[in-house]
């Protein structure tokens, strides 16, 4: 009898929900059973309320079990020497799954599919295609490509990914650099962690081909120390790549020399902030920088540098794969292409959810997500992270779309979603914002540094019921001074999340609520 | 948990000589010699900072900035609960005062006897799978009551 595969996902989250523990139960009973199977730990397909889910390849594709404890072991070896017979977790096949099929899936495509430490199983499900492109043109018309596909930082920010590259590549030097911010600090985000550990092939081709497209030799990966999977995973493939011929002094036999090199960080969200980011690279305190210079200009150790998200990174093998007018086709407005979309938080069912942006809030939440996991209702979301706002129902139409959550006085931020059921103290939340800006505040500029710290005092004072009238219009103009004052996104958008539970959930700080927040 | 060193201001030094050319070298370092003793011991400061030929108060400054790096040794087990918005949805506040009730201790400290630092951490990029922890270098999810109750049983061996 020929070896039956399986895949039990390595990524964390299920690692964290006992995969590894299934993993090693499989082969126990296989080997009880003199049972042939070969388990690849490949990422994870992100419906993460079915893992640990373990799928078994049979002649009709790949099925799905989860999700798989250890007791259920036995039993599934079963049916998958049966050729994926019935079980009573027997998923079908993970495509036809509805959270699955109704995605678009260009960042994610290989995720979960493909064993993450086998270059030759990311060629054979299309890796490299976008380097090969790449190699065949100048590296002005690379530029060109990304930019004309409207790829937008995924970080958050939303800058145009092109227009960063095109400076960088006209900015002479001797050295230039690509670092990739993998400093995926925001609560409610897990998608640079999927891609590092469940693809990471395509990351560094994404940053080869910045490398390439704007004479760059050196890239960084900047990986947040809470995730040691990815750390791993990471420098697996770096070696990996390195022994093929992938990087090193002629990538893919060409003449263009690249190499990547994993730093890990040190437990500071500003990290994130892409100016910190450099100075902790550089070894020092990880403080925000002044712009300009733009890090385009003046970045790592001083040289032009390209500062991208994962996502963004991850984004380009298939935009030059594919073309720019491929990618661009998805999308809205000036959002093109596609957001990994992570549900999270009291949802019932939390994964990863990789659409064209134009979905809508409503649709995100109740539709994909079913609600909450607790069976109550729906009360707050707060869309982009701790910096993110809080959204009532009130505005669940609001699509998926930078310019749309900025007109809403939100953002999209990285693309976390998270879910708060009824039971949500929203007064507490905006003190939570505060506080995380006075724990995470690198300290260099005063509205960020001390206005948190008052913040939370103003809240507390708010919430005791002292003085309510005059504290909070003291906490509006707080907000306002941090707002403007600050001098990155930390400190200038901790009024994202207590400005709209101030103004959307006033009955929480003791006023009267708003009529339209009441259904 | 890994038992680590004992500080040895030789084996520091090698550790550090070894990484000086490195750009951006401090950070790496640091986690080298955390990775070694368990924590940044006080002599390593000047250590680094004639080697790398840069102020003491430069490698103090770098030392205390970031929340990883240690002047004292961690306890036997650490464990790092998440405390971010997705756990808090899913009831991260309570399994939070359960475990400082458990260990007698609040977050950020260490329990008496040395053998448990209970610690927050602002995210784990489990949130799917919320609420979440990491016990050493293990993490677990959906936590519940029994869930944390078998955790800290495991970190009280």
């Amino acid at each position: 009898m020929s070896r039956i595969r399986i895949y039990v996902p390595g990524d964390a989250a299920a690692v964290a929900v006992g995969a590894d523990e299934v993993a090693a139960a499989i082969e126990a009973a296989a080997g009880r059973g003199k049972t042939a199977v070969e388990i690849v730990r490949n990422g994870s397909r992100g419906l993460h309320w079915l893992e640990p889910m373990v799928e078994v390849a049979t002649s009709k594709g790949r099925i799905g079990y989860g999700p798989v404890g250890v007791s259920d072991v036995e039993s599934i070896l079963k049916a998958a020497a049966a050729d994926g017979a019935d079980h009573a977790l027997r998923l079908g096949r993970p495509e036809d799954i509805p959270y699955l099929k109704t995605q678009t899936r260009l960042t994610f495509a290989r995720c979960g599919i493909v064993d993450p430490r086998s270059l030759d199983d990311y060629r054979a499900h299309g890796g490299y295609r976008g380097l090969e492109k790449a190699l065949a043109v100048p590296p002005a018309a690379i530029v060109d490509e990304v930019t004309q596909s409207g790829l937008r930082g995924r970080g958050g920010a939303g800058f145009p990914t092109g227009i960063k590259w095109k400076t960088v590549q006209q900015t002479a030097a001797d050295r230039k650099y690509i670092v990739c911010n993998a400093d995926e600090g925001d609560s409610g985000t897990f998608a640079d962690r999927m891609i590092m550990e469940g693809d990471p092939f395509v990351l560094i081709e994404g940053m080869t081909i910045a490398g390439i497209a704007v004479g760059a030799t050196k890239g960084y990966v900047y990986i947040r120390s809470e995730y040691p999977h990815a750390i791993a995973a990471m420098n697996a493939a770096i070696a990996a790549a390195r022994k093929a011929g992938r990087l090193g002094a002629k990538v893919a036999g060409s003449a263009y020399a690249f190499d990547v090199e994993v730093r890990v960080g040190a437990g500071a969200y500003v990290c994130g902030e892409e100016t910190s980011l450099l100075d902790s690279l550089e070894g020092k305190r990880g403080q925000v920088r002044a712009k300009p210079p733009l890090p385009a200009h003046r970045g790592l150790f001083g040289k032009p540098t390209v500062i991208n998200n994962v996502l963004s990174l991850a984004t380009v093998p298939i935009i030059l794969d594919k073309g720019a007018a491929f990618y661009k086709d998805f999308g809205m407005g000036r959002s093109r292409g596609t957001m990994p979309i992570q549900l999270a938080g009291n949802v019932k069912y939390p994964g990863l959810y990789e659409a064209a942006f134009g979905v809508t809030l409503g649709e995100l939440v109740d539709d994909i997500g079913g609600g909450t996991a607790t069976g109550r209702p729906v009360r707050a979301v707060q869309v982009g992270g701790p910096l993110g706002a809080y959204f009532p129902r009130a505005l669940f139409d609001t699509p998926f779309d930078y310019e749309a959550f900025a007109a809403k006085d939100g953002l999209i931020g990285h693309g976390g979603v998270v879910v708060f059921d009824d039971s949500v103290d929203m007064a507490k939340q905006a003190r939570f914002a505060m506080e995380f800006c006075a724990i995470e505040s690198c300290g260099k500029c005063t509205p960020c540094r001390v206005g948190s710290t008052r913040g939370v005092e103003v809240i507390d004072r708010i919430a005791a019921g002292k003085d309510r009238a005059a504290n909070t219009a003291l906490l509006e103009d707080l907000c306002h001074t941090m707002k403007f004052g600050s001098l990155c996104a930390l400190g200038g958008f901790t009024p994202y999340p207590v400005m709209s539970a101030l103004i959307h959930f006033p009955e929480d700080f003791g006023a009267p609520p708003r009529l339209e927040a009441a259904e | 948990m890994a038992t680590r060193a004992p500080w040895d201001i030789d084996i520091a030094r090698a550790i550090i000589v070894e990484r000086q050319a490195v750009p951006g070298a401090l950070l790496p370092i640091l986690h080298a010699l955390q990775e070694e003793f368990g924590y940044i011991d006080r002599e390593a400061e000047p250590l680094i900072a004639g080697i790398l030929n840069i102020s003491r108060a430069e490698v103090h400054g770098v030392v205390t900035f970031y929340h990883d790096f240690r002047h004292k040794p961690a306890g036997r087990h650490v464990l790092k609960l998440c405390r971010a918005e997705s756990c808090q949805a899913r009831g991260g506040d309570a399994l939070a005062a359960r475990a400082q009730a458990r260990l007698g201790v609040t977050l950020g400290d260490t329990t008496a006897d040395g053998q448990v630092s209970l610690e927050p951490v602002y995210c784990l990029g489990l949130c799917s799978v919320s609420p979440a922890a990491m016990l050493d270098d293990k993490v677990v999810a959906r936590l519940d009551d029994k869930k944390l109750d078998a955790l800290l049983a495991e970190a009280a061996r």
